[in-house]
């Protein structure tokens, strides 16, 4: 049992890995509990620059200019932040068929038992209702996940979320 | 008070190569930019998003750091968006130009004042205090068309503050004139017409 414990973190050296793996240059992003070891990962990492914004709406909007300007911009914010940020996703991602991949961490995401947090409650219905397909990452098992998402954005010219359920362990 | 379309051609005419960002009034079909335009191919009108066009152009600017942007926001826009000032000065391009059209309305949507208008609001003072590194202030066409080339000299981020005439727009949004692209394809005429040049 506490194997499997132990097993199941998500490190974010592996979702640094994935940013690497995937050419991004930018992280444009506004700070989340969920991604806190991350952060710190990332301002060491010399390839990612990293754009801290002051509200999620904001965050696509600086991605779509960036990849008008030829960069490969990612999203990180807090599911909280896709509520924010619904008139950008709205009008920017979708309306410009923009492929971006937002990494969404997933605040109030319990797997099992009930789920209290209304931001948690919440957040895969909007995706639904936009029409945004996600892929839930909650162990480093699961973070080959977000290359698949990459693949799907530039393919389909969309935004893809990448929903990160639970906190990063070190 | 500057006349909006005059506003734009000045911009224009200055624009060299560099990337325009327009919005609102500055953006619109009849009043703004693609009626005066020399380089529709660097282009780039935000109408979906109110208040994101700063945010579009400082992504711009990052990364195409050999190329001047030019965003044009309204007022109503920017108060929409005010930390985007701060996530510009943040990291300060020294490519990125903001001009702000001052009309004291929401033109677009029939004139109603946007709040701060009635001169509680100092705009250069707020650009000063989130950290741009130059301001500038226009009210008139002739000292803005001297007076431009120096704002443009400036190391970024400049922020350029325009008082326009309020062009009020009240005809039905489904009798006005409709933009002659649509702006996915101005998003992509911009991405291939800078694609390789980062
Ligand atoms: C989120 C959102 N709220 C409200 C509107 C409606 N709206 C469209 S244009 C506009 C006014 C824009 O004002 P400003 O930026 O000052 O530009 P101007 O019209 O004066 O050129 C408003 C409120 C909108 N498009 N999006």
């Amino acid at each position: 049992m506490t194997t499997e414990v132990y097993e199941s973190v998500l490190h974010p050296q592996s979702l640094v890995a994935e940013l690497k793996k995937n050419n991004v240059s930018h992280v444009v992003w506004l700070p989340d509990s969920e991604t806190n070891f991350l952060y710190n990962m990332m301002m060491e990492e010399p390839t990612l620059d990293l754009i801290p914004v002051c509200r999620e709406g904001e965050t696509m909007a600086v991605a779509a200019g960036l990849w008008v300007g030829g960069a490969n911009p990612v999203v990180l914010i807090q599911n909280t932040g896709v509520f924010e940020a619904g008139d950008s996703i709205r009008g920017l991602c979708l309306d410009l068929n923009q492929p971006l991949v937002m990494l969404v961490g997933y605040r109030g995401w319990t797997r099992r038992g009930p789920t209290p947090d209304s931001a948690g409650r919440f957040i895969e219905h909007i995706l639904h209702a936009w029409g945004i397909n996600y892929y839930l990452v909650e162990t480093d098992d699961d973070a080959d996940r977000i290359s698949i998402a990459f693949d799907e954005s530039v393919r389909l010219n969309r935004p893809v979320a990448v929903l990160i359920g639970t906190e990063f362990g070190v | 008070m500057i006349n909006n379309t005059d506003a734009v051609r000045v911009i224009d005419s200055n624009r060299e190569d560099a990337v325009v960002v327009p919005t609102m009034n500055a953006g619109n079909h009849r009043f703004g930019l693609p009626s005066v335009t020399t380089n529709q191919n660097l282009d780039l009108p935000i109408s979906g998003a109110m208040g994101k066009a700063s945010n579009v152009g400082l992504g711009i600017a990052l990364a195409q750091p050999g190329r001047k942007v030019f965003v044009l926001d309204g007022d109503g826009s920017l108060l929409m968006n005010l930390g985007a000032l701060v996530t510009t000065s943040t990291k300060a391009p020294k490519n990125f130009y903001h001009f702000l059209f001052n009309n004291g309305v929401y033109a677009v949507t029939g004139g109603q004042p946007i709040p701060g208008s009635e001169g509680v609001t100092n705009w250069e003072e707020v650009a000063r205090g989130a950290g741009y590194a130059a301001v500038f202030s226009f009210d008139n066409l002739e000292d803005f068309t001297t007076g431009i080339s120096d704002a443009l000299a400036a190391e970024g981020p400049v922020f350029i503050h325009l008082a326009v005439e309020p062009e009020i727009e009240n005809t039905p949004v489904q009798f006005r004139t409709r933009a002659s692209r649509t702006a996915q394809q101005a998003y992509q005429e911009v991405t291939a017409a800078l694609a390789g040049d980062n």
